[in-house]
Protein backbone atom coordinates (compact mmCIF):
# COMPACT_ATOMS: atom_id res chain seq x y z
CA UNK A 1 0.00 0.00 0.00
CA UNK A 2 2.66 2.63 1.56
CA UNK A 3 4.46 1.89 -2.31
CA UNK A 4 1.61 3.11 -4.22
CA UNK A 5 1.35 6.38 -2.32
CA UNK A 6 5.26 6.53 -2.93
CA UNK A 7 4.89 5.86 -6.37
CA UNK A 8 2.08 8.61 -6.79
CA UNK A 9 4.50 10.95 -4.72
CA UNK A 10 7.17 10.69 -7.50
CA UNK A 11 4.85 10.50 -10.73
CA UNK A 12 3.77 14.13 -8.74
CA UNK A 13 6.90 15.03 -8.86
CA UNK A 14 8.42 14.06 -12.31
CA UNK A 15 4.82 15.93 -13.56
CA UNK A 16 6.22 19.20 -11.76
CA UNK A 17 9.10 19.05 -13.20
CA UNK A 18 8.23 18.96 -17.12
CA UNK A 19 5.44 21.38 -16.14
CA UNK A 20 8.30 23.78 -15.17
CA UNK A 21 9.95 23.02 -18.07
CA UNK A 22 6.86 23.80 -20.21
CA UNK A 23 6.24 26.94 -18.09
CA UNK A 24 9.77 28.33 -19.50
CA UNK A 25 8.80 28.38 -22.85
CA UNK A 26 5.27 29.97 -22.08
CA UNK A 27 3.34 32.04 -24.40
CA UNK A 28 -0.59 32.33 -24.27
CA UNK A 29 -1.65 29.38 -27.17
CA UNK A 30 0.87 27.39 -24.44
CA UNK A 31 -0.44 28.63 -21.66
CA UNK A 32 -3.53 27.48 -22.18
CA UNK A 33 -2.28 24.03 -23.12
CA UNK A 34 -0.97 23.59 -19.94
CA UNK A 35 -3.52 24.56 -17.77
CA UNK A 36 -5.41 21.91 -19.17
CA UNK A 37 -2.81 19.35 -18.77
CA UNK A 38 -2.19 20.52 -15.37
CA UNK A 39 -6.05 19.81 -14.68
CA UNK A 40 -5.73 16.49 -16.43
CA UNK A 41 -2.45 15.45 -13.90
CA UNK A 42 -4.74 16.35 -11.03
CA UNK A 43 -7.96 14.12 -12.89
CA UNK A 44 -5.80 11.20 -13.69
CA UNK A 45 -4.44 11.12 -10.19
CA UNK A 46 -8.11 11.21 -8.91
CA UNK A 47 -6.43 14.22 -6.38
CA UNK A 48 -8.53 17.09 -5.25
CA UNK A 49 -8.07 19.78 -7.81
CA UNK A 50 -6.10 22.26 -4.86
CA UNK A 51 -3.69 19.84 -4.57
CA UNK A 52 -1.96 20.33 -7.94
CA UNK A 53 -2.67 24.70 -8.73
CA UNK A 54 -1.89 26.14 -11.45
CA UNK A 55 -1.25 29.67 -9.54
CA UNK A 56 0.73 28.05 -7.32
CA UNK A 57 2.85 26.88 -9.93
CA UNK A 58 3.21 30.66 -11.90
CA UNK A 59 4.17 32.01 -8.70
CA UNK A 60 6.54 29.86 -7.28
CA UNK A 61 10.05 31.91 -7.53
CA UNK A 62 13.36 30.90 -8.20
CA UNK A 63 14.32 30.81 -5.09
CA UNK A 64 11.76 28.69 -3.83
CA UNK A 65 12.87 25.42 -6.05
CA UNK A 66 14.24 22.64 -4.40
CA UNK A 67 18.57 22.89 -4.52
CA UNK A 68 18.47 19.79 -3.14
CA UNK A 69 16.86 17.07 -1.06
CA UNK A 70 17.78 14.69 2.06
CA UNK A 71 15.73 11.96 3.46
CA UNK A 72 15.07 11.39 7.18
CA UNK A 73 14.79 8.37 9.33
CA UNK A 74 14.19 8.87 13.29
CA UNK A 75 13.79 7.35 16.43
CA UNK A 76 13.73 3.51 15.46
CA UNK A 77 13.62 3.10 19.88
CA UNK A 78 15.21 -0.39 18.73
CA UNK A 79 15.63 -3.11 21.18
CA UNK A 80 17.73 -6.24 20.46
CA UNK A 81 16.76 -8.17 17.52
CA UNK A 82 15.35 -11.52 20.43
CA UNK A 83 13.36 -9.10 22.00
CA UNK A 84 11.21 -7.10 19.77
CA UNK A 85 11.15 -7.54 16.11
CA UNK A 86 8.91 -5.05 15.55
CA UNK A 87 10.83 -2.02 15.70
CA UNK A 88 13.62 -3.72 14.07
CA UNK A 89 11.14 -4.44 10.66
CA UNK A 90 9.56 -0.71 11.55
CA UNK A 91 13.53 0.55 10.90
CA UNK A 92 14.00 -1.63 7.83
CA UNK A 93 11.05 -0.55 6.32
CA UNK A 94 12.13 2.69 5.75
CA UNK A 95 15.28 1.91 4.98
CA UNK A 96 13.78 0.02 1.76
CA UNK A 97 11.60 3.24 1.33
CA UNK A 98 14.98 5.57 1.30
CA UNK A 99 16.90 3.37 -0.50
CA UNK A 100 13.91 3.32 -2.99
CA UNK A 101 14.13 6.93 -3.49
CA UNK A 102 14.53 8.08 -6.98
CA UNK A 103 16.89 10.35 -7.39
CA UNK A 104 18.53 9.38 -4.54
CA UNK A 105 18.64 11.89 -1.47
CA UNK A 106 22.07 13.68 -0.63
CA UNK A 107 22.41 12.25 2.32
CA UNK A 108 20.15 10.42 5.15
CA UNK A 109 19.77 12.16 8.50
CA UNK A 110 19.00 10.15 11.25
CA UNK A 111 17.05 11.85 14.57
CA UNK A 112 18.22 10.42 16.91
CA UNK A 113 16.76 7.24 19.54
CA UNK A 114 18.83 4.43 17.68
CA UNK A 115 18.26 2.27 20.36
CA UNK A 116 15.53 2.10 23.06
CA UNK A 117 17.72 1.80 26.26
CA UNK A 118 21.36 2.54 25.35
CA UNK A 119 22.52 -1.07 25.04
CA UNK A 120 25.45 -1.49 23.36
CA UNK A 121 23.35 -4.83 21.40
CA UNK A 122 20.79 -2.15 20.65
CA UNK A 123 23.28 0.36 18.89
CA UNK A 124 25.17 -1.89 16.51
CA UNK A 125 21.73 -3.55 15.86
CA UNK A 126 20.79 -0.16 14.67
CA UNK A 127 23.87 0.69 12.87
CA UNK A 128 23.82 -2.44 11.18
CA UNK A 129 20.19 -1.32 9.82
CA UNK A 130 21.52 1.79 8.80
CA UNK A 131 24.41 0.13 6.98
CA UNK A 132 21.94 -0.88 4.28
CA UNK A 133 21.28 2.65 2.90
CA UNK A 134 22.57 3.80 0.01
CA UNK A 135 23.14 7.15 0.50
CA UNK A 136 25.69 8.54 3.48
CA UNK A 137 24.19 8.98 7.05
CA UNK A 138 24.21 11.74 9.34
CA UNK A 139 23.67 11.21 12.78
CA UNK A 140 22.48 12.94 15.63
CA UNK A 141 22.32 11.46 19.67
CA UNK A 142 18.89 11.13 21.46
CA UNK A 143 18.58 10.39 25.03
CA UNK A 144 18.04 6.43 24.91
CA UNK A 145 21.13 6.04 23.19
CA UNK A 146 23.42 8.48 25.69
CA UNK A 147 22.29 7.54 29.01
CA UNK A 148 23.00 4.01 30.11
CA UNK A 149 26.68 4.97 29.78
CA UNK A 150 26.69 8.82 29.32
CA UNK A 151 27.24 8.16 25.02
CA UNK A 152 30.50 5.63 25.46
CA UNK A 153 29.32 3.17 23.11
CA UNK A 154 27.56 6.06 20.87
CA UNK A 155 30.30 7.88 20.30
CA UNK A 156 32.62 4.68 19.65
CA UNK A 157 30.16 3.68 16.56
CA UNK A 158 29.41 7.29 15.09
CA UNK A 159 31.98 9.82 16.05
CA UNK A 160 31.40 12.81 18.29
CA UNK A 161 28.17 14.10 18.92
CA UNK A 162 28.17 17.29 17.97
CA UNK A 163 29.44 18.55 14.22
CA UNK A 164 28.62 20.63 11.46
CA UNK A 165 29.45 20.62 7.64
CA UNK A 166 28.79 22.34 4.59
CA UNK A 167 26.41 21.27 1.41
CA UNK A 168 25.63 22.76 -1.55
CA UNK A 169 25.51 26.23 -0.25
CA UNK A 170 23.87 25.47 3.41
CA UNK A 171 25.64 25.40 6.89
CA UNK A 172 24.55 22.08 8.66
CA UNK A 173 24.82 21.83 12.50
CA UNK A 174 24.60 19.04 14.07
CA UNK A 175 23.36 19.67 17.97
CA UNK A 176 23.86 17.44 21.48
CA UNK A 177 20.71 19.15 22.86
CA UNK A 178 19.57 15.83 25.28
CA UNK A 179 22.11 16.69 27.85
CA UNK A 180 20.54 16.72 31.61
CA UNK A 181 21.52 18.27 35.18
CA UNK A 182 22.93 15.14 37.35
CA UNK A 183 19.47 13.77 39.14
CA UNK A 184 20.90 10.57 39.41
CA UNK A 185 24.15 10.36 41.65
CA UNK A 186 21.86 11.72 44.78
CA UNK A 187 19.28 9.27 44.36
CA UNK A 188 22.46 6.38 44.07
CA UNK A 189 20.60 5.05 40.83
CA UNK A 190 22.58 2.56 38.32
CA UNK A 191 23.10 3.22 35.16
CA UNK A 192 20.41 1.12 34.00
CA UNK A 193 17.38 2.61 36.91
CA UNK A 194 18.86 5.97 35.05
CA UNK A 195 18.62 4.72 31.45
CA UNK A 196 15.04 3.55 31.95
CA UNK A 197 13.67 6.87 33.66
CA UNK A 198 15.19 9.04 30.93
CA UNK A 199 13.35 7.01 28.69
CA UNK A 200 9.79 7.77 30.36
CA UNK A 201 8.36 10.43 29.64
CA UNK A 202 6.19 11.11 32.52
CA UNK A 203 8.02 11.34 35.93
CA UNK A 204 9.06 14.51 37.33
CA UNK A 205 12.59 12.18 38.65
CA UNK A 206 14.53 13.99 35.68
CA UNK A 207 15.99 16.83 34.61
CA UNK A 208 15.02 18.71 31.71
CA UNK A 209 17.38 18.90 28.27
CA UNK A 210 19.53 21.19 27.59
CA UNK A 211 22.29 22.24 25.16
CA UNK A 212 24.37 23.23 27.95
CA UNK A 213 27.23 26.16 28.57
CA UNK A 214 29.58 23.67 26.42
CA UNK A 215 27.63 23.32 23.62
CA UNK A 216 26.25 26.90 23.21
CA UNK A 217 30.23 27.97 23.38
CA UNK A 218 31.02 25.19 20.52
CA UNK A 219 28.25 26.32 18.43
CA UNK A 220 28.73 30.26 18.62
CA UNK A 221 32.75 29.50 17.93
CA UNK A 222 30.68 27.27 14.61
CA UNK A 223 28.68 29.81 13.81
CA UNK A 224 31.30 33.08 14.00
CA UNK A 225 32.67 32.03 10.73
CA UNK A 226 29.34 31.83 8.48
CA UNK A 227 27.98 34.62 6.65
CA UNK A 228 24.63 35.81 8.05
CA UNK A 229 23.04 35.30 4.57
CA UNK A 230 24.12 31.47 4.19
CA UNK A 231 21.33 29.30 4.88
CA UNK A 232 21.58 27.30 8.04
CA UNK A 233 20.00 24.08 8.86
CA UNK A 234 20.25 22.91 12.20
CA UNK A 235 19.51 19.07 13.61
CA UNK A 236 18.93 18.79 16.99
CA UNK A 237 16.93 15.73 18.76
CA UNK A 238 14.71 18.34 21.25
CA UNK A 239 12.99 20.58 19.72
CA UNK A 240 15.01 23.79 20.49
CA UNK A 241 12.12 25.19 21.69
CA UNK A 242 9.74 25.00 24.63
CA UNK A 243 6.84 22.86 23.60
CA UNK A 244 5.54 20.76 27.13
CA UNK A 245 8.03 20.35 30.14
CA UNK A 246 6.17 17.37 31.96
CA UNK A 247 7.58 15.45 29.16
CA UNK A 248 10.28 16.76 28.46
CA UNK A 249 8.99 18.24 24.82
CA UNK A 250 11.58 20.75 25.55
CA UNK A 251 14.62 22.20 25.53
CA UNK A 252 15.80 24.42 29.13
CA UNK A 253 18.29 26.70 27.33
CA UNK A 254 15.87 27.03 24.20
CA UNK A 255 16.03 30.76 24.08
CA UNK A 256 19.90 30.81 24.54
CA UNK A 257 20.68 29.06 21.44
CA UNK A 258 17.71 30.68 18.99
CA UNK A 259 19.87 34.03 20.34
CA UNK A 260 22.66 32.81 19.07
CA UNK A 261 20.88 31.80 15.50
CA UNK A 262 19.19 34.93 15.83
CA UNK A 263 21.30 36.89 13.39
CA UNK A 264 20.88 34.60 10.17
CA UNK A 265 18.65 35.11 7.46
CA UNK A 266 17.05 31.41 7.44
CA UNK A 267 17.43 29.33 10.00
CA UNK A 268 15.75 25.86 10.19
CA UNK A 269 15.41 23.37 12.67
CA UNK A 270 14.47 19.64 12.14
CA UNK A 271 14.07 17.47 14.99
CA UNK A 272 12.92 13.95 16.43
CA UNK A 273 11.84 13.13 19.81
CA UNK A 274 8.43 14.25 19.51
CA UNK A 275 7.17 11.41 17.12
CA UNK A 276 4.68 13.46 15.43
CA UNK A 277 3.92 15.93 13.01
CA UNK A 278 5.22 19.08 14.56
CA UNK A 279 5.54 22.47 12.51
CA UNK A 280 6.64 26.06 14.56
CA UNK A 281 8.02 29.44 13.87
CA UNK A 282 10.05 31.61 16.29
CA UNK A 283 11.19 34.45 14.56
CA UNK A 284 13.81 33.77 11.85
CA UNK A 285 13.61 29.93 12.75
CA UNK A 286 11.21 27.39 11.29
CA UNK A 287 11.16 23.84 13.08
CA UNK A 288 10.26 20.98 11.68
CA UNK A 289 9.48 18.00 13.65
CA UNK A 290 10.26 14.52 12.40
CA UNK A 291 7.95 10.76 12.26
CA UNK A 292 9.32 7.89 14.53
CA UNK A 293 9.37 4.49 12.80
CA UNK A 294 8.58 2.92 15.93
CA UNK A 295 5.26 4.42 17.69
CA UNK A 296 3.52 7.99 17.58
CA UNK A 297 3.47 10.02 20.74
CA UNK A 298 0.22 11.76 21.48
CA UNK A 299 0.02 15.37 21.20
CA UNK A 300 0.99 17.12 24.59
CA UNK A 301 -2.04 18.74 26.47
CA UNK A 302 -0.95 21.89 26.03
CA UNK A 303 1.71 24.17 24.44
CA UNK A 304 1.39 22.85 20.94
CA UNK A 305 3.12 25.31 18.44
CA UNK A 306 0.02 26.75 16.51
CA UNK A 307 1.39 26.42 13.08
CA UNK A 308 1.25 22.49 13.42
CA UNK A 309 -0.65 20.88 11.29
CA UNK A 310 -1.67 18.02 13.67
CA UNK A 311 -1.48 14.25 12.18
CA UNK A 312 -5.15 12.41 12.44
CA UNK A 313 -5.55 10.70 15.94
CA UNK A 314 -3.41 7.00 15.58
CA UNK A 315 -5.86 4.18 14.59
CA UNK A 316 -4.74 1.77 17.52
CA UNK A 317 -5.54 -1.26 15.23
CA UNK A 318 -3.56 0.01 12.55
CA UNK A 319 0.25 -0.61 14.06
CA UNK A 320 2.07 1.46 11.25
CA UNK A 321 -0.14 4.50 11.59
CA UNK A 322 1.19 7.86 12.61
CA UNK A 323 4.63 6.61 11.99
CA UNK A 324 6.61 7.00 8.99
CA UNK A 325 9.72 8.62 7.50
CA UNK A 326 10.26 11.87 5.30
CA UNK A 327 12.32 13.82 2.80
CA UNK A 328 13.39 17.45 3.04
CA UNK A 329 13.71 19.53 0.18
CA UNK A 330 16.16 22.41 1.07
CA UNK A 331 15.56 25.33 -1.47
CA UNK A 332 17.39 27.52 -3.33
CA UNK A 333 17.13 30.50 -1.47
CA UNK A 334 17.18 28.94 2.38
CA UNK A 335 14.26 26.87 4.20
CA UNK A 336 12.87 23.93 3.30
CA UNK A 337 10.00 21.72 2.74
CA UNK A 338 9.49 19.37 4.79
CA UNK A 339 7.45 16.15 3.37
CA UNK A 340 6.16 13.60 5.69
CA UNK A 341 5.73 9.91 4.33
CA UNK A 342 3.33 8.50 6.81
CA UNK A 343 2.58 4.97 5.88
CA UNK A 344 -0.74 4.09 6.39
CA UNK A 345 -1.87 8.13 5.09
CA UNK A 346 -1.28 9.90 2.18
CA UNK A 347 2.03 11.97 2.19
CA UNK A 348 1.84 15.78 3.77
CA UNK A 349 4.06 18.21 2.62
CA UNK A 350 4.38 21.20 5.07
CA UNK A 351 5.94 23.94 2.81
CA UNK A 352 8.41 27.16 3.43
CA UNK A 353 5.33 29.07 2.30
CA UNK A 354 3.27 27.66 5.26
CA UNK A 355 5.38 29.11 7.41
CA UNK A 356 6.90 32.48 5.75
CA UNK A 357 3.04 33.28 5.61
CA UNK A 358 2.12 32.15 9.45
CA UNK A 359 -0.32 29.65 8.27
CA UNK A 360 -1.96 31.38 5.64
CA UNK A 361 -1.06 29.77 2.65
CA UNK A 362 -0.46 26.04 1.22
CA UNK A 363 -1.94 24.97 4.68
CA UNK A 364 -1.48 21.17 4.45
CA UNK A 365 -4.60 19.09 4.25
CA UNK A 366 -6.30 18.71 7.86
CA UNK A 367 -7.79 15.47 8.75
CA UNK A 368 -11.63 14.86 8.91
CA UNK A 369 -10.93 13.72 13.01
CA UNK A 370 -8.63 16.71 14.41
CA UNK A 371 -6.21 14.49 17.26
CA UNK A 372 -7.89 15.04 20.94
CA UNK B 1 -53.72 -17.98 45.47
CA UNK B 2 -51.86 -14.80 46.86
CA UNK B 3 -53.77 -11.45 46.52
CA UNK B 4 -52.90 -7.79 47.47
CA UNK B 5 -54.82 -8.37 50.78
CA UNK B 6 -54.19 -11.80 52.17
CA UNK B 7 -50.15 -10.83 51.41
CA UNK B 8 -49.07 -10.63 55.19
CA UNK B 9 -45.59 -8.88 55.35
CA UNK B 10 -43.63 -9.99 58.96
CA UNK B 11 -40.65 -8.10 59.72
CA UNK B 12 -38.40 -10.95 60.87
CA UNK B 13 -35.33 -8.68 61.74
CA UNK B 14 -33.65 -5.48 61.87
CA UNK B 15 -30.40 -7.74 62.67
CA UNK B 16 -27.20 -5.35 62.46
CA UNK B 17 -24.88 -7.13 60.50
CA UNK B 18 -22.28 -4.39 60.64
CA UNK B 19 -20.98 -1.95 58.25
CA UNK B 20 -19.12 -4.71 56.25
CA UNK B 21 -16.49 -2.22 54.15
CA UNK B 22 -13.76 -5.32 53.50
CA UNK B 23 -10.75 -3.91 51.77
CA UNK B 24 -10.48 -6.03 48.45
CA UNK B 25 -6.88 -7.18 48.87
CA UNK B 26 -4.31 -6.27 45.66
CA UNK B 27 -1.28 -7.47 47.44
CA UNK B 28 -0.38 -9.98 44.77
CA UNK B 29 -0.09 -7.24 42.01
CA UNK B 30 3.84 -6.81 43.12
CA UNK B 31 4.51 -10.52 42.79
CA UNK B 32 2.64 -10.37 39.67
CA UNK B 33 6.88 -8.89 38.16
CA UNK B 34 7.68 -12.01 38.88
CA UNK B 35 4.99 -14.33 37.56
CA UNK B 36 4.14 -12.82 34.63
CA UNK B 37 1.77 -14.66 32.50
CA UNK B 38 -0.63 -15.74 36.02
CA UNK B 39 -3.99 -13.99 35.97
CA UNK B 40 -3.55 -12.14 39.65
CA UNK B 41 -6.93 -13.41 41.65
CA UNK B 42 -9.13 -10.72 43.86
CA UNK B 43 -10.31 -12.05 47.40
CA UNK B 44 -13.96 -13.10 46.61
CA UNK B 45 -16.52 -10.29 47.07
CA UNK B 46 -17.94 -10.16 51.06
CA UNK B 47 -21.54 -11.55 51.35
CA UNK B 48 -24.62 -10.75 53.58
CA UNK B 49 -24.65 -13.53 55.94
CA UNK B 50 -28.16 -15.55 55.03
CA UNK B 51 -31.42 -14.76 57.37
CA UNK B 52 -33.28 -17.67 57.72
CA UNK B 53 -36.63 -17.65 59.17
CA UNK B 54 -38.26 -20.44 61.91
CA UNK B 55 -40.95 -21.25 60.49
CA UNK B 56 -39.59 -22.20 56.80
CA UNK B 57 -41.10 -19.04 55.11
CA UNK B 58 -39.50 -16.58 51.94
CA UNK B 59 -36.98 -14.48 53.47
CA UNK B 60 -36.46 -11.45 51.48
CA UNK B 61 -32.99 -9.49 52.40
CA UNK B 62 -32.29 -5.39 51.59
CA UNK B 63 -29.28 -5.09 49.93
CA UNK B 64 -27.96 -2.94 53.03
CA UNK B 65 -27.15 -6.31 54.54
CA UNK B 66 -29.38 -5.18 57.88
CA UNK B 67 -33.12 -5.36 56.79
CA UNK B 68 -34.97 -8.31 56.40
CA UNK B 69 -38.68 -9.36 56.37
CA UNK B 70 -40.56 -13.32 55.90
CA UNK B 71 -43.13 -13.30 54.00
CA UNK B 72 -45.91 -15.12 55.50
CA UNK B 73 -47.85 -18.33 53.21
CA UNK B 74 -44.54 -18.54 50.98
CA UNK B 75 -42.32 -21.02 51.64
CA UNK B 76 -38.01 -21.23 50.74
CA UNK B 77 -38.05 -21.45 47.46
CA UNK B 78 -41.29 -20.55 45.88
CA UNK B 79 -41.36 -17.46 43.50
CA UNK B 80 -43.36 -14.39 45.00
CA UNK B 81 -46.45 -12.93 42.61
CA UNK B 82 -45.79 -9.53 41.34
CA UNK B 83 -47.92 -7.95 43.55
CA UNK B 84 -46.88 -9.67 46.75
CA UNK B 85 -42.98 -9.01 45.32
CA UNK B 86 -43.97 -5.59 45.03
CA UNK B 87 -45.70 -4.80 48.67
CA UNK B 88 -42.39 -6.68 50.10
CA UNK B 89 -40.31 -4.43 48.27
CA UNK B 90 -42.28 -1.36 49.31
CA UNK B 91 -42.03 -2.32 52.97
CA UNK B 92 -38.59 -2.89 53.12
CA UNK B 93 -37.87 0.16 51.44
CA UNK B 94 -40.03 2.12 54.18
CA UNK B 95 -38.29 0.20 56.69
CA UNK B 96 -34.92 1.28 55.86
CA UNK B 97 -36.05 4.83 55.50
CA UNK B 98 -37.29 4.98 58.57
CA UNK B 99 -33.75 3.77 59.90
CA UNK B 100 -31.53 6.03 57.78
CA UNK B 101 -33.76 8.89 59.26
CA UNK B 102 -31.85 8.10 63.07
CA UNK B 103 -28.27 8.30 61.90
CA UNK B 104 -27.08 11.40 60.39
CA UNK B 105 -24.09 9.35 58.82
CA UNK B 106 -23.80 5.88 58.20
CA UNK B 107 -20.13 6.49 57.37
CA UNK B 108 -17.44 7.39 60.13
CA UNK B 109 -14.67 9.49 59.19
CA UNK B 110 -12.82 6.03 59.53
CA UNK B 111 -14.84 5.01 56.57
CA UNK B 112 -13.56 8.01 54.41
CA UNK B 113 -10.17 7.52 55.19
CA UNK B 114 -10.40 3.87 53.87
CA UNK B 115 -12.34 4.97 50.91
CA UNK B 116 -9.50 7.44 50.09
CA UNK B 117 -6.59 5.43 50.60
CA UNK B 118 -7.84 2.51 48.65
CA UNK B 119 -8.57 4.25 45.85
CA UNK B 120 -5.23 6.01 45.87
CA UNK B 121 -3.73 2.54 46.45
CA UNK B 122 -5.34 0.70 43.32
CA UNK B 123 -4.46 3.82 40.64
CA UNK B 124 -1.00 3.69 41.97
CA UNK B 125 -0.69 -0.03 41.26
CA UNK B 126 -2.35 0.74 38.04
CA UNK B 127 0.30 3.72 37.16
CA UNK B 128 2.79 1.48 38.32
CA UNK B 129 1.65 -1.73 35.97
CA UNK B 130 1.13 1.25 32.43
CA UNK B 131 5.31 1.25 33.23
CA UNK B 132 5.79 -2.33 33.71
CA UNK B 133 5.51 -4.74 30.12
CA UNK B 134 6.68 -7.51 32.22
CA UNK B 135 3.99 -7.30 34.88
CA UNK B 136 1.07 -7.07 32.49
CA UNK B 137 2.92 -10.02 30.66
CA UNK B 138 3.70 -8.51 27.75
CA UNK B 139 6.71 -10.25 25.55
CA UNK B 140 8.27 -7.15 23.37
CA UNK B 141 9.58 -4.51 25.23
CA UNK B 142 6.51 -2.30 24.60
CA UNK B 143 4.56 -0.75 27.83
CA UNK B 144 1.84 1.50 27.81
CA UNK B 145 2.96 4.89 28.94
CA UNK B 146 4.85 4.56 25.68
CA UNK B 147 2.15 5.45 23.56
CA UNK B 148 0.00 7.16 26.35
CA UNK B 149 2.41 8.75 28.54
CA UNK B 150 0.16 10.23 31.92
CA UNK B 151 -2.66 7.67 30.74
CA UNK B 152 -3.02 10.58 27.86
CA UNK B 153 -5.16 9.52 24.47
CA UNK B 154 -6.91 6.83 26.31
CA UNK B 155 -10.36 8.37 26.36
CA UNK B 156 -12.36 5.76 28.98
CA UNK B 157 -15.12 8.65 28.97
CA UNK B 158 -15.78 7.98 25.27
CA UNK B 159 -16.47 4.14 26.29
CA UNK B 160 -18.49 2.05 25.24
CA UNK B 161 -18.27 2.77 21.70
CA UNK B 162 -18.43 1.55 18.76
CA UNK B 163 -15.40 0.42 17.55
CA UNK B 164 -14.78 0.29 13.37
CA UNK B 165 -12.46 -2.11 13.29
CA UNK B 166 -14.06 -4.96 15.49
CA UNK B 167 -17.65 -4.18 14.01
CA UNK B 168 -18.99 -3.61 18.20
CA UNK B 169 -19.30 -1.37 20.71
CA UNK B 170 -16.63 -1.85 22.73
CA UNK B 171 -15.77 -1.11 26.33
CA UNK B 172 -12.34 0.22 27.72
CA UNK B 173 -11.59 -2.96 28.80
CA UNK B 174 -11.72 -4.31 25.33
CA UNK B 175 -9.17 -2.09 24.47
CA UNK B 176 -7.00 -2.73 27.13
CA UNK B 177 -6.77 -5.77 26.51
CA UNK B 178 -6.53 -5.24 22.74
CA UNK B 179 -3.20 -3.25 23.40
CA UNK B 180 -2.23 -6.22 26.02
CA UNK B 181 -2.64 -8.47 23.16
CA UNK B 182 -1.25 -6.60 20.18
CA UNK B 183 1.60 -3.96 20.42
CA UNK B 184 2.73 -6.05 23.79
CA UNK B 185 2.24 -9.13 22.54
CA UNK B 186 0.91 -10.47 25.95
CA UNK B 187 -2.35 -12.43 26.90
CA UNK B 188 -5.66 -10.94 27.77
CA UNK B 189 -6.64 -10.34 31.23
CA UNK B 190 -10.05 -11.79 32.98
CA UNK B 191 -12.28 -9.20 33.52
CA UNK B 192 -12.06 -9.35 37.40
CA UNK B 193 -8.14 -9.42 37.73
CA UNK B 194 -6.77 -7.56 39.94
CA UNK B 195 -4.40 -5.71 37.49
CA UNK B 196 -7.21 -4.51 35.23
CA UNK B 197 -9.07 -3.28 37.97
CA UNK B 198 -6.27 -0.98 38.59
CA UNK B 199 -5.42 -0.36 34.91
CA UNK B 200 -8.92 1.10 34.59
CA UNK B 201 -8.83 3.01 37.96
CA UNK B 202 -5.76 4.58 36.52
CA UNK B 203 -6.72 5.38 33.38
CA UNK B 204 -10.19 6.80 34.75
CA UNK B 205 -8.47 8.54 37.31
CA UNK B 206 -6.15 10.50 35.17
CA UNK B 207 -9.52 11.78 33.03
CA UNK B 208 -11.64 13.00 36.37
CA UNK B 209 -13.65 16.03 35.66
CA UNK B 210 -13.87 15.45 32.25
CA UNK B 211 -17.46 15.03 30.84
CA UNK B 212 -19.14 11.49 30.16
CA UNK B 213 -19.52 11.38 26.26
CA UNK B 214 -19.99 7.77 25.74
CA UNK B 215 -19.95 6.77 22.55
CA UNK B 216 -18.16 9.88 20.98
CA UNK B 217 -15.38 8.68 17.97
Amino acid sequence: MYLKWKAREERYRAERTDFFAALKRLDRRSFVKIAALAGGYAAARGLAPHSFQLVDVVRAAESDKPAFRFAYISDTHLYERTLNERFVKAAMRAVEDVNALDPQPDFVLFGGDLAQLGKPGELELGKQILAELKAPVKMIVGEHDWFLDMGDKWKELFGPPQYSFDHKGVHFIVLMSVNEKDFWTARKMTPEERMQTVAGLDNALQSRFEVGAEGRAWLAKDLATVPKDRPIIVFSHSPLYKYYRPWNFWTEDAEEVQALLAPFKSVTVIHGHTHQMLTNRIKNIHFHGMLSTAWPWPYAPEGLPKLTVQMDRADPFDEADGTGHGVIDALQGGYVDAHYTLWSRNPIKVAKAYLESWGKTAVPPVPQFPSY
Amino acid sequence: MWSKKSAKVVIVAGAVIGCALVAPTLKHVHDATVKAQQPVQRAPLPRHPEVKSPDGSLVVQLCDGETAVAVAGVKEGDVLPPETARAVAHELMTRHAEQQEKQASKWSARDRLIWEREQARVVSEGDKLFHDWKALGGTIGISCDMCHPDGSNTHPETYPKFQTQLKRVATLRDMINWCIENPMKGQPLAADDARMIALEAYITARRKGVPLEPGKH
